[in-house]
């Protein structure tokens, strides 16, 4: 690690800005929040997957007594979606319901009991109509359906589109299709030495944040409107509601409260957050909804079920002559950011391993369950799964050390990917390296304990997208700063603390620039009539993204700081620094002076000291139509060695130990990384031994119905399912970064699940090409070992579907080095 | 979020006002100890009391009396679950009991949660531990409001699952359960057995009036002898996770050998995977009074084995906990066996 010792703040551990009030349960949540007169909202929801909204009467509802308001879909018609591509959702179902847990109407009340009471007193009168659960069914032809779920028998006499979820669907249910083609394939798998065939599963999981949303709106009297909200992105849901609300956006008011865990799925703008604003201009009362446990399982944006064909040629050097990708994503209910998930499932292949030609198909389906979205790791665990679990059966084809096999190949630093992605640095070999020589990989690995498996892992991560969700050339990042005669640095700034530490990131910026006290610093986020624009908190972006706004901002106030400081004490600017709260001459000719003195020489000299700093990342990728969806400014790379023990007659099995080496670029602040990393692999880790979001469906069961929509009956791990981990950060120091930043939140994640499927393997032999890897599963392959067959469990069939053709892609002009 | 319904809360300070309460107010009334079960299925309607009858200032349900000469531990209702884990004569004597009670859900919950409340465990089911809006759009089942058993469409009766860490050990270590209900003024107080206390019909599963109120437990001695020679007690539990589970299958054994190693006395239950625990009387005759070959233990096995009847209502697959089932025994054996 090539440490800048001199820094005061950057690289250290200091305790999180916010850390304290947590600690000590005096952060605000949004569900903390009480107004005086405060009204309590519930929303009733669909029983029946897919079905037409024929009535809905709420005349009851309004006389129940504690009941000050109702409204239906038709209130607030305007429908919306977080891409312009997909603006499917409504605040309240209008015309038909998609899923369980699709919301017709609303009521507000003096308590949530009343609230709650009241749903009952609501008649909805539904057609049912045929619902689709599956990937396969999704796929049909709409002239192919289908069957009338009260009966569960064909129903010839239903008209085809009635089993249409959205007409806007490219066809059928099949929301969006994608066909790109780098290179040429056909050529690369002919001249590979080793051609593998492979099909992964994928299940879908729940981002299972312990704040359960939460919202509360406010109709001033002068006709603004308020919205507290537990939110990742304040910025777009400040964009929906003056939509949906057909207001000047001026007149909205948008604040993120801090955010009890996010992962993702606060990032889209929701049906509660329009529906208090709506409640609380018809009541002229504040209102509050705050989703319960269930609730938030419905609205999920989780990680999408995808199902995976993947085909690739090597030669005997391990090299990659062609790899091609066909994904099939259930999508659940709506769009979501469902068409750039799907973009994501091909897009991020090609950055650890030169490809040298490629090809992606993708489809994903709609489907009358929970709308799937972005999840840590948004669209690329599922292929990374995949990817490194096909390495690791190469390796063994080719009886190489997996480690080897990836170190042999990797994207080298200053390079383009295949797919016109650029890739500065790459600390992939030295993750590698290092997890490895920890863990002890090469020798453990050979060892024939049975019971005793290692396996290994990479990924790579974007550090924010290169383009924002909606079309326009202004900044990603915004930053105001203002500094106080007494020595108080205000920062302000559209970005989302959502635990990750952004806030804390923002002080040790400017404490590092201004040479004073974190404590000095005080942060102002997250509130749309006080800070300027920030994208919000996704892909990975805000510490990249802030971090070079912040240094824009606060880089002139240091030199008007310095240069008044240089006038006063007579000695030239340049031989000044700020250090430790103090204006210091660098060889120590002068007497120091305080910051809070300088800071007024400042304002004598410049007036009201402030200054606004902006980011836009660099404009980079390909042309082709889909290009948008991979480009970022740097990209984190990450390895992962687990060591499992699993009991060969029950499957049964622990994780030991994780070792996870993480190119963070540069730590901006240490201890908070380490944090990121350990949360990413305990993530990593939940989703791949027990965690799905999966629903009921055959002819014995209502259809649809969330099996587990409970903190109990959706497994994760617990803390005594949670290994050591040993964490080890690589600074590759990248140009694009704050001080070399990149990424933390999402890339750790990434190599964890394909790791535990490989020592699996290593441990008994049995190769789980499916996610979750569950005792059952791995119980099976040791059956069929015993009796002589395959140990391999997972998927066995693949639809059969024809794809667009191809777009072609020429690769870039010079596709090794910039 | 999920609001806990309003209902008047007593709180009595002798067993005979509680179950007074309870004889007073009738079906509205429901006793409350730990309520780590009770409270979160009051959220989803499950229950509907109105008055809620509190156990814990009653000094009689919070008794832990162990007599060495004979008559073995009485154990009050209400004593919490960590104390049944933690307690030295408990892990000294009856180390099954003390697993079993340090395997319910989480610390926090076991602090809260008492044995008499885990022996009365409501039988649970994937279609029923569900809220109110879910059980509505299922069409509501069996068990509660509705009149089909999801599990099996064809079952005349609820098929939940018991689900108590404790109770198989219960039966495998013969206890007699103590309940009292009201008779006119005075108590009234009656003995059952464990393996009575349960039965195998996950809507109507204990053995007791609305009215009664578990008091007490009482184990008998079990000697560990010398040597390794004596009983040797277990219990095995299969969950997903390591904690904040309940089990999917609960395998409580109870053997006594003889100076020469045969088995004087077997005992094996199995748990969660029928509407009660499930005694094993088969293969516990197989081995009584005979040496522990391999191929009794396999027999033995297998009758035990055959008990289990899981079915899709819990969570990992049915097919799965019926492999365990075995492989779970053939682990106990394998302990006893191995001193």
């Amino acid at each position: 690690m090539n440490k800048n010792n001199n820094y005061q703040w950057i690289g250290k551990s200091w305790t999180k800005v916010d850390g304290l009030a947590k600690a000590k349960g005096e952060t605000v949540y949004a569900d903390d929040l009480f107004l005086p007169r405060m009204l309590y909202a519930k929303m009733l929801r669909s029983p029946h997957p897919h079905a037409r909204i024929k009535s809905i009467d709420i005349s009851k509802a309004l006389k129940r007594s504690g009941v000050v308001a109702a409204m239906t879909g038709k209130d607030l018609p305007i429908p919306f979606g977080i891409l312009p591509v997909s603006q499917d959702e409504e605040t309240l179902c209008v015309d038909k319901v998609r899923m369980i847990g699709d919301p017709v109407a609303a009521v507000a009340a003096i308590d949530e009991e009343t609230a709650e009471a009241a749903l009952e007193d609501i008649v909805v009168e539904y057609e049912i109509l045929p619902s689709i659960l599956t990937i396969e069914d999704g796929l049909k032809p709409l002239s192919e359906r289908p069957v009338r779920e009260e009966s569960g028998l064909p129903a010839p006499d239903v008209p085809a589109a009635e089993a249409q979820i959205h007409e806007y669907a490219d066809s059928g249910n099949i929301h969006k299709q994608v066909a790109l083609e780098f290179g040429d394939t056909e050529t690369g798998f002919a001249e590979a030495d080793h051609i593998r065939e492979e099909l992964f599963y994928y299940e879908g999981n729940t981002h299972l944040p312990m704040e359960e949303h939460s919202a509360v709106a406010q109709h001033g009297a002068d006709g603004r409107v308020t919205l507290w909200s537990s939110t990742q992105t304040p910025h777009y849901v400040h964009r929906a509601l003056a939509k949906v609300l057909e207001m000047p956006a001026s007149q909205i008011r948008v604040i993120a409260t801090p955010v009890g865990g996010g992962f993702g799925g606060k990032t889209d703008p929701f049906q509660h957050e329009m529906v208090v604003c709506k409640l609380a201009m018809m009541t002229g009362r504040p209102v509050k909804l705050t989703l319960t446990r269930e609730e938030v399982f419905y609205t999920h944006r989780g990680r999408h079920p995808v199902l995976m064909f993947v085909k690739a040629g090597m030669k005997s050097d391990g090299s990659i002559t062609a790899l091609h990708f066909r994904n099939f994503l259930d999508g659940g209910a709506y769009g979501s950011y469902g068409v750039a998930s799907t973009f994501y499932t091909g897009a991020l292949q090609t950055v650890t391993y030169p490809i040298a030609n490629y090809k992606f198909e993708a489809m994903r389906v709609f489907t009358n369950k929970a709308p799937c979205g972005p999840k840590r790791g948004h669209g690329t665990p599922q292929p990374r799964f995949a990817l490194e679990v096909l390495l690791d059966k190469f390796a063994e084809d080719l009886n190489l050390d997996p480690a080897e096999l990836r170190l042999r190949h990797l994207m080298p630093d200053n390079s383009k990917t295949i797919n016109h992605l650029t890739v500065t640095t790459n600390g992939l070999g030295e993750c590698i390296r290092k997890v490895t020589e920890s863990s002890g990989f090469q020798k453990r690995r050979t060892e024939s304990t049975l019971g005793k498996g290692i396996g290994l892992g990479c990924g790579s991560y974007l550090s924010g997208a290169g383009l924002p969700i909606y079309w326009n050339k202004m900044p990603h990042s915004g930053v105001q700063i203002k500094i106080d005669r007494g020595g108080g640095v205000t920062i302000f700034c559209g970005s989302t603390d959502i635990g990750q530490g952004s806030n804390s990131v923002l002080a040790g910026i400017v404490a590092e620039e201004l040479g004073i006290g974190i404590e000095q610093v005080i942060v102002v986020t997250a509130d749309t009539d006080l800070t300027p624009v920030d994208l919000g908190s996704y892909s990975s972006r805000v510490t990249l993204m802030i971090g070079n706004a912040t240094l824009a901002a606060v880089r002139p106030l240091r030199e008007q700081i310095l240069s008044a400081t240089a006038e006063v004490l007579k000695i030239p600017a340049e031989k000044l620094t700020l250090r430790r709260g103090q204006v210091v001459s660098k060889n120590g000719s002068v007497e120091p002076v305080s910051f809070v003195d300088a800071v007024q020489w400042a304002e004598t000299k410049f007036g009201t000291l402030g200054s606004v700093g902006s980011y836009t990342p660099p404009r980079r990728g390909g042309k082709f139509k889909g290009a948008g969806v991979g480009p970022s400014p740097n990209y984190s790379y990450s390895a992962c060695v687990a060591e499992v023990t699993c009991d060969p007659e029950s499957g049964l099995y622990s994780v030991d130990k994780l070792w996870l080496a993480h190119d963070i670029g540069q730590a901006i602040n240490e201890k908070l990384v380490i944090g990121q990393v350990e949360g990413g692999a305990y993530m990593g880790l939940s989703e791949a031994t027990m965690e799905a979001q999966v629903y009921r469906a055959g002819k014995d069961n209502p259809a649809g119905l969330h099996k587990t929509p409970s903190m109990l009956d959706y497994k994760s791990l617990t803390a005594l399912d949670m290994p050591e981990v040993e964490t080890i950060l690589i600074e590759t120091h990248d140009p694009e970064g704050p001080y070399g930043a990149k990424e933390a939140g999402q890339g750790p994640l990434l190599p964890i699940m394909p790791a535990i499927a490989n020592a699996i393997n290593n441990a008994v032999g049995v190769r789980v090409d499916e996610v979750p890897i569950t005792p059952e599963k791995i119980f099976q392959g040791l059956q069929n070992l015993k009796k002589g067959k395959s140990g391999r469990i997972g998927p066995k069939k693949f639809p059969k579907i024809t794809f667009p053709e191809a777009l072609k892609v020429e690769p870039p002009e010079d596709n090794s080095v910039l | 979020m999920l609001r806990l319904p309003p209902f008047e809360y007593h709180a009595p300070k002798s067993i005979a006002e509680a179950v007074a309460l309870k004889a007073e107010y009738g079906e509205l009334a429901m006793y409350v100890a730990g309520g780590t079960d009770l409270f979160p299925n009051m959220k989803r309607q499950q229950f509907t009391p109105q008055n809620l009858i509190g156990l814990r200032k009653i000094p009689e349900l919070f008794q832990l009396v162990f007599d060495q000469d004979g008559t073995g531990l009485t154990l009050g209702a209400g004593v919490s679950l960590n104390e049944v884990a933690e307690h030295p004569d408990i892990l000294k004597n009856y180390p099954a009991l003390a697993k079993a009670a340090s395997l319910v859900s989480a610390p926090q919950l076991r602090n809260m949660g008492t044995i008499g409340g885990n022996l009365c465990l409501d039988t649970r089911c994937t279609y029923y531990n569900q809220s109110y809006q879910w059980r509505k759009a299922l069409g509501f089942c069996l068990k509660k409001s509705g009149d089909t058993c999801w599990v099996a469409r064809s079952s005349p009766k609820c098929l939940a699952v018991s689900s108590s860490d404790c109770a198989p050990v219960m039966v495998a270590l013969e206890a007699e359960f103590c309940l009292a209900s009201p008779a006119g003024e005075a108590v009234k107080t009656r003995i059952v057995p464990a393996s009575e206390f349960y039965k195998n019909d996950g809507a109507n599963f204990l053995n007791k009036t609305a009215d009664e109120l578990l008091v007490s437990i009482r184990l008998p001695t079990y000697y560990s002898g010398k040597s390794g020679i004596g009983w040797k007690m277990n219990y095995r539990k299969l969950s997903r996770r390591n904690a904040i589970d309940f089990p999917l299958l609960g395998v409580a054994t109870a053997f006594r050998q003889k100076d020469n190693g045969d088995c004087a006395e077997a005992r094996i239950v199995l748990g969660a995977v029928g509407s009660s625990p499930l005694r094993a009387d088969e293969a516990e005759k197989i081995l009584q009074d005979g040496s522990l070959t391999l191929e009794r233990i396999e027999d033995a096995v297998q009758a035990a084995a055959k008990l289990a009847k899981p079915l899709d209502n819990t969570d990992m697959t049915l097919s799965y906990r019926k492999k365990m089932a075995s492989r779970f025994i053939t682990e106990a054996f394998n302990e006893v066996l191995k001193v």
